[in-house]
C-alpha cells in the first residue's frame, strides 16, 4: 500500500507523442531525464536517459526492438542493449540502468519516481 | 655439438627449408647460416605484381622471415655467396666471409632469361622479378608521366609472367604492348583455342597483343625507346620488360664441378641430393631427376624433402602437379594435368562459349571414363573441383560438366577424393581438411586455414574451403540477424518482388520477434532504395539510425554535426561565407573534412532545422553524411587550371554527386574523380573512382580507405562520359542489390563469386541480362530525389520530433556544456554515471 500512495506521478506527453517502437525523453523537475519507450505491442517502459557507456543524454534516441523475445533498446552511441523492463545491459552484466514507473491515464503518459 | 648447415640464397623455398627444419629440430643439431643476395628477408614473389597497389613492401613479407629470435639461424642478407670448395666443404661470399659447412643446400632460384637482342639492355630496359625490379620500373613510369600523353610499355614474353607484368604496368596507368614468339598468348598452360579468347579478353582490358612475332631490336630515339617487332611493327614505348622465361641459376654449382641437367638447373635425385652427398639443391636453381619446376609449390615441397632428409628422415619427391590457375585482370585462366593432351589415346571436349566469354576443354582417357587435364579460360570456377579429379573418374558425362548449366553442379565436392589435393601451394587433403572440420572442430574458414595452412599462400582454394565446411554440415550463417534468417540481399528481392513497404508487415511475414537495431536500419535502407519517399514517413522513423533519425551525425555528447553537400568540393565565396556565419551563429565548431567540405559539430537537436533553414536558404542541401549513402565525390582541379589535366574533372565529379545523392546503400559510398594519371583526388581509394586519359575516362571499383584499404581495380577504360555514367549506375545498383548489410564495395567484390571477372560480365557485358532494369532504377532514383533536410523544414510533424524533450520543447538538453580549445568550443564530457552493480 505505502509505496504505491507514495509515488508521484507526472503527467508527460499525449500517448501519440510516443511511436510504436520508438522513444522520446522527458526532463523531471529535479533534472532528471527519463526516456520513455513504447514497444509494438504498446508496452510502456522508462529508463534512464544517460547512457552509461559514453554519458550522453541519449538512450531514448536508440532503436527498440527485442533479444530473444526480450524487449530492448540498443544505445545509439555505442549499441549496447537494456532490457526496457529492467534496465539490465545485455552485453555487460555489471551494468545497469535505473528503471521508472511509467503509466497510462486518460490517453496521457505519466513517469512516476523510481 | 650442432652441425652447420648453410643455405646459398633465401627466396620462399630456402625460407621453407629453414621453417621445416627449425619447427623439427628441437635439440638443435643443425645451426643454420644462410646467405641472401637481396637486401631484405625472404618474401612472397608469387605475389609481387601486388605490390603496385600501394608500393608496401611489408604486404609481401613471410612471416617469421627473418628468424628474429631464433638463435639456430643465422642471415645474412646482401651477402651472396660466390664459391664453393667442396674438398674444404667451405662457402666464400661477395662480403668476404668464409663459412665451413656440414651441409650445404643451393637454393638460390633462377633469373629471368633475356634474348640477347640488340638494345636490350638500354636504360628503361627491364626484368620482372624482384621489388628492386619493380622500384625501378616504377622509377621510370614517373619519369615517362612527365611528357605528354599517355606513357607506353612493350612486354617481350606473353607467358604467365608476361602478362603479370602487362598488368602490374596497366596499373601503373600505361598502354602495355605484349609481344609473344609464339602463336598465342601463355602458350605452354593453354591450347589455341583457350589462347584466342584469351587474347580476345586481354585486348578488351587494354592490353594490345602481338603474336607470332619475334622482337628484333630495341632502339633509343628521342628520350623513348623503339622496339622492333620481326613482323615489321614498331612501338614507341617508354620502357621494356623482358619477361621472356627464366633460367635456372646454376653457375655456383657449375663452378665447383657439380652436375647440371642438359638444359641447366642443379641436377639433383629424389631426395634433392647433387652429385655430392654434402650438396643439396631445391626450388627453381634444381632440376630434380632432370626436370626444373618455374612454381612455388614443387618448389615447397622440395624443401620439404630436403629437411626431412638432413633430419635423418626417409623422403622422395613424389613429383609435382604443374597445375596453375591464375587471375589476370580479372581473366581467369587455368590448366590442369595433361592439358595438351599428350597421353596415347586421350580425347578432348570443347566447350566454347564466345558470348560469355568462357573456353573449357576437358581432356580425357580413350574410354572417356577418367579425366586427364583440361584449360579453363574466362571462367575457371570449376577448376577447384576438377584439379583434383584429375587421374580418377569422371563423375558425369564430359559434355554435363562443362555446359554452363551443369557447371559445379555436375562435380560436387562430394565427389573428390579423399586423398584430392585441395591445397595445391601447402600440399593440404580434402581428407586433412575434412579431419580438421570433423575432428578438431575447425568452424570456419580462417579456423581450418590456421589448423591446415590450407588457403594461406596464393588463396585460390579459400572458397573450397568453405565448400568443404557446408559439405560437412558446419552451416556459415547468411541471416541478417536473429529476427531474419535471410541475408541482407534475398531480404532485398524479397521486398522488391512483394512490394511490401514496411517494417511490420515485412517482419510478420518473413521474419520473427519484433527486430534489433540491425536489422531495422537494414530494412530502412532498403526501402530508401526502393523508393518509399522521406526517410522519417510514418512508421520508418523509428526503424532509422538515430543518424539517421536526425538526419545529422550523433558526438560523443549528445550533439550532433551538421555537413552541407559542397558537390566536388566546388564552393562559391558567398556560399563558403554563410557555413561561417551559421557556425558563428549557432556557436558551432568548425572543420575541414577529409572529403572536401565542411563540418559543423556540436548542434543540439533543436537548433537543427534552424541550422539547415539558413543552409537550404542559401542554396545547400544535406550532405547525407550521416546515412548509408553517397557521401562525396572528391575532385581534383582537372584541366580547367591544372597544366597536366586532360580533362574537366570538377565538372564530371559535380554531375556525379549530384546524379548518386541520397542513393541508399549497404554501406556508405564514396567517389572521386582525378584528372590526369597523377590522381590528386585519389580516386584509386575509393568505391568507385574515374581517372581521366587522352580520350576519356578510367573506371575503377572497389576501392576502400579506412580498416582495410584496397586499391580499385580497373573495370573500364577510356569510356566516354555518357558510357562512364551508364557502367556507374548499374555497378551501384547491382552492388546495392546483392551485397551485404555494411560490406563496402571492396570486400562485396572480392567475396562475389568470380569476382571482378563476374562483375565485368554482369554490369558490362550484361551477361544476365538485368542491366536495362538496373538503369531504369537509378533512373528512379534520381527522378525522384528530394533533400532530406527540406523535407523536415516543409512537415511540421517531422519538425515536432526535433526537441530535447517530449515534455518541454526547445528546451535544450541541460546536461550538454561547451568549453573553448584553439578558439573554437568542444564538448565538456559528462563523467559516466548512473552505473549501477548488479
Ligand atoms: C568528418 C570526417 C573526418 C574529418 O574531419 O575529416 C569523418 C568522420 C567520421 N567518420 Fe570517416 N570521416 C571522414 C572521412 C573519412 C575518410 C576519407 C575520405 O572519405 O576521403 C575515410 C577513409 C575512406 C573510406 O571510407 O574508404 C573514412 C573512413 C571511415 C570509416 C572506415 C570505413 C571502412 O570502410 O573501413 C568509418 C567507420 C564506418 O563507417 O563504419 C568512419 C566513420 C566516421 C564517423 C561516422 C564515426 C562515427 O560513427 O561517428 C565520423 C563521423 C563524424 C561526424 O559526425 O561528422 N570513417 N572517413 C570525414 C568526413 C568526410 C566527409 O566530408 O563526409
Ligand atoms: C611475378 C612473378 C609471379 C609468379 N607467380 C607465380 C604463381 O602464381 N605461382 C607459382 O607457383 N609461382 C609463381 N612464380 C614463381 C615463383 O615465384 C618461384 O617459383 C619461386 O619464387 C621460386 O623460389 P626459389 O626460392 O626457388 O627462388 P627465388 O625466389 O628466385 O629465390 C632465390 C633467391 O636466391 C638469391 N640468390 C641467387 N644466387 C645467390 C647466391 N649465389 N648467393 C645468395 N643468394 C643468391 C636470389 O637473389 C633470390 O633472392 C612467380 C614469379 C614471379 C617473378
Ligand atoms: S579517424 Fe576515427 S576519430 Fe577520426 S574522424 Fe574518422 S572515425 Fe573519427
Ligand atoms: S592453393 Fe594456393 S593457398 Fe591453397
Amino acid at each position: 500500500m505505502t509505496a504505491m500512495a507514495q509515488r508521484t506521478w507526472v503527467a508527460v506527453c499525449p500517448v501519440e507523442s510516443v511511436p510504436r517502437g520508438d522513444g522520446v525523453a522527458a526532463l523531471l523537475d529535479n533534472g532528471e531525464q527519463v526516456a520513455i519507450f513504447r514497444t509494438e505491442s504498446d508496452e510502456f517502459h522508462g529508463l534512464s536517459n544517460m547512457d552509461p557507456f559514453s554519458g550522453a543524454a541519449v538512450l531514448s534516441r536508440g532503436i527498440v526492438g527485442d533479444a530473444d523475445g526480450v524487449a530492448v533498446v540498443a544505445s545509439p552511441v555505442y549499441k549496447q542493449r537494456f532490457e526496457l523492463s529492467t534496465g539490465a545491459c545485455l552485453d555487460d552484466e555489471n551494468v545497469r540502468v535505473r528503471t521508472y514507473p511509467v503509466r497510462i491515464a486518460g490517453g496521457v503518459v505519466h513517469v512516476g519516481s523510481p | 655439438m650442432s652441425r652447420t648447415l648453410v643455405v646459398a640464397g633465401h627466396g620462399m623455398v630456402a625460407h621453407r627449408l629453414v621453417e621445416a627444419i627449425r619447427s623439427e629440430d628441437a635439440e638443435g643439431t643443425w645451426r643454420i647460416v644462410v646467405f641472401g643476395e637481396e637486401r631484405r628477408p625472404a618474401y612472397d614473389r608469387v605475389g609481387l605484381t601486388s605490390y603496385v597497389d600501394g608500393w608496401d613492401a611489408g604486404a609481401l613479407a613471410l612471416p617469421g622471415a627473418d628468424y628474429s629470435g631464433d638463435e639456430a639461424v643465422e642471415l645474412r642478407l646482401g651477402d651472396p655467396v660466390t664459391g664453393v670448395d667442396r674438398e674444404a666443404r667451405r662457402v666464400v661470399t661477395a662480403g668476404g666471409h668464409s663459412e665451413r659447412y656440414d651441409a650445404l643446400v643451393l637454393a638460390t632460384g633462377s633469373r629471368p632469361f633475356v634474348p640477347p637482342v640488340p638494345g636490350h639492355d638500354l636504360p628503361g630496359c627491364f626484368v620482372y622479378r624482384t621489388i628492386e625490379d619493380l622500384d625501378a620500373i616504377h622509377a621510370a613510369v614517373e619519369r615517362a608521366r612527365g611528357g605528354r600523353g599517355r606513357p607506353a610499355a612493350a612486354v617481350v614474353g606473353g607467358g604467365l609472367l608476361g602478362l603479370e607484368a602487362a598488368k602490374a604496368l596497366r596499373d601503373m596507368g600505361l598502354s602495355p604492348h605484349v609481344v609473344e614468339m609464339a602463336p598465342r598468348l601463355m602458350p605452354l598452360q593453354v591450347d589455341e583455342g583457350g589462347g584466342a579468347l584469351l587474347r580476345r579478353l586481354v585486348t578488351a582490358l587494354g592490353v594490345t597483343v602481338h603474336t607470332g612475332t619475334s622482337t628484333d631490336a630495341i632502339e633509343a630515339d628521342r628520350g623513348k625507346l623503339c622496339a622492333k617487332l620481326g613482323n615489321g611493327t614498331e612501338l614507341d614505348v617508354d620502357l621494356v620488360v623482358f619477361s621472356a622465361g627464366v633460367r635456372p641459376r646454376d653457375d655456383l654449382a657449375r663452378q665447383c664441378g657439380l652436375e647440371v641437367a642438359e638444359r641447366g638447373g642443379v641436377l639433383v635425385d629424389s631426395s634433392c641430393r647433387t652429385s655430392d652427398p654434402h650438396v643439396y639443391a631445391i626450388g627453381e636453381c634444381a632440376a630434380i631427376e632432370g626436370r626444373v619446376y618455374g612454381l612455388v609449390a614443387p618448389g615447397y615441397t622440395m624443401a620439404e624433402v630436403a629437411a626431412a632428409r638432413l633430419l635423418g628422415r626417409d623422403a622422395t619427391f613424389p613429383g609435382a602437379d604443374t597445375s596453375t590457375k591464375l587471375k589476370l585482370m580479372g581473366v581467369d585462366v587455368a590448366s590442369f594435368g595433361d592439358a595438351h593432351a599428350a597421353t596415347e589415346g586421350a580425347l578432348e571436349v570443347v566447350f566454347n562459349d564466345a558470348v560469355n566469354g568462357s573456353y573449357k576443354k576437358l581432356v580425357v582417357s580413350d574410354d572417356s571414363a577418367t579425366l586427364l587435364g583440361g584449360v579453363l579460360v574466362g571462367d575457371a570456377g570449376d577448376y577447384n573441383l576438377l584439379r583434383p579429379l584429375v587421374g580418377n573418374p569422371l563423375p558425369a558425362d564430359p559434355a554435363t560438366i562443362l555446359a554452363p548449366a551443369g557447371g559445379g553442379g555436375a562435380v560436387g565436392i562430394e565427389a573428390l577424393p579423399e586423398e584430392a589435393q585441395i591445397c595445391s601451394c601447402n600440399a593440404v587433403t580434402k581428407g586433412a581438411i575434412t579431419w580438421a572440420i570433423t575432428d578438431e572442430g575447425c568452424d570456419s574458414v580462417p579456423a581450418v586455414k590456421a589448423c591446415t595452412r590450407a588457403g594461406t599462400s596464393c588463396g585460390s582454394c579459400v572458397p573450397m574451403l568453405g565448400r568443404l565446411l557446408s559439405a560437412c554440415g558446419v552451416e556459415q550463417s547468411k541471416a541478417l540477424c536473429e529476427h531474419f534468417t535471410v541475408s541482407r540481399a534475398e531480404l532485398f528481392e524479397i521486398v522488391r518482388a512483394t512490394r511490401i513497404s514496411t517494417f511490420s508487415e515485412l517482419i510478420a511475414r518473413h521474419g520473427k520477434g519484433s527486430g534489433c537495431a540491425i536489422c531495422k536500419p537494414a530494412v530502412a535502407s532498403i526501402l530508401a532504395t526502393l523508393g518509399n519517399g522521406h526517410i522519417l514517413n510514418g512508421e520508418q522513423a523509428a526503424l532509422q539510425d538515430t543518424n539517421d533519425h536526425y538526419l545529422a551525425n550523433l558526438q560523443r555528447n549528445g550533439t550532433y554535426s551538421v555537413v552541407p553537400r559542397i558537390p566536388g568540393g566546388e564552393i562559391t565565396p558567398d556560399k563558403l561565407i554563410v557555413i561561417g556565419e551559421v557556425a558563428r551563429e549557432f556557436g558551432l565548431y568548425a572543420k575541414i573534412t577529409g572529403g572536401q567540405r565542411i563540418d559543423l559539430f556540436g548542434a543540439t537537436v533543436e537548433q537543427l532545422p534552424r541550422i539547415w533553414r539558413r543552409l537550404v536558404d542559401a542554396g545547400f542541401e544535406s550532405g547525407h553524411a550521416y546515412g548509408k549513402a553517397l557521401r562525396t565525390v572528391k575532385s581534383c582541379v582537372g584541366s580547367t587550371w591544372c597544366r597536366y589535366g586532360v580533362q574537366d574533372s570538377v565538372g564530371l565529379a559535380i554531375e556525379l554527386e549530384l546524379r548518386y545523392r541520397g542513393l541508399r546503400s549497404p554501406h556508405k559510398l564514396k567517389s572521386a574523380v582525378s584528372g590526369c594519371a597523377r590522381e590528386c583526388a585519389e580516386a584509386r581509394g575509393k568505391d568507385f573512382g574515374v581517372i581521366a586519359t587522352d580520350n576519356g575516362w578510367n573506371l575503377y571499383v572497389g576501392g576502400n580507405g579506412g580498416t582495410m584499404p584496397r586499391h580499385a581495380d580497373l573495370l573500364v577504360s577510356d569510356v566516354d562520359t555518357e558510357t562512364l555514367i551508364r557502367i556507374i549506375d548499374r555497378f551501384l545498383m547491382f552492388y546495392v542489390r546483392t551485397a551485404d548489410r555494411l560490406q563496402r564495395t571492396a570486400p562485396w567484390i572480392e567475396e562475389l563469386d568470380g569476382g571482378l571477372g563476374h562483375l565485368r560480365e554482369v554490369i558490362v557485358e550484361d551477361s544476365l541480362g538485368i542491366c536495362a532494369e538496373l538503369e531504369a532504377a537509378m533512373a528512379r532514383h534520381v527522378e525522384e530525389y528530394a533533400d532530406e533536410w527540406k523535407g523536415v523544414l516543409e512537415d511540421p510533424e517531422k519538425l515536432a520530433r526535433f526537441t530535447s524533450f517530449v515534455n518541454a520543447p526547445g528546451v535544450p538538453d541541460p546536461t550538454i556544456s561547451f568549453r573553448t580549445e584553439r578558439e573554437q568550443p568542444v564538448p565538456v564530457l559528462l563523467p559516466v554515471p548512473e552505473v549501477v552493480g548488479r
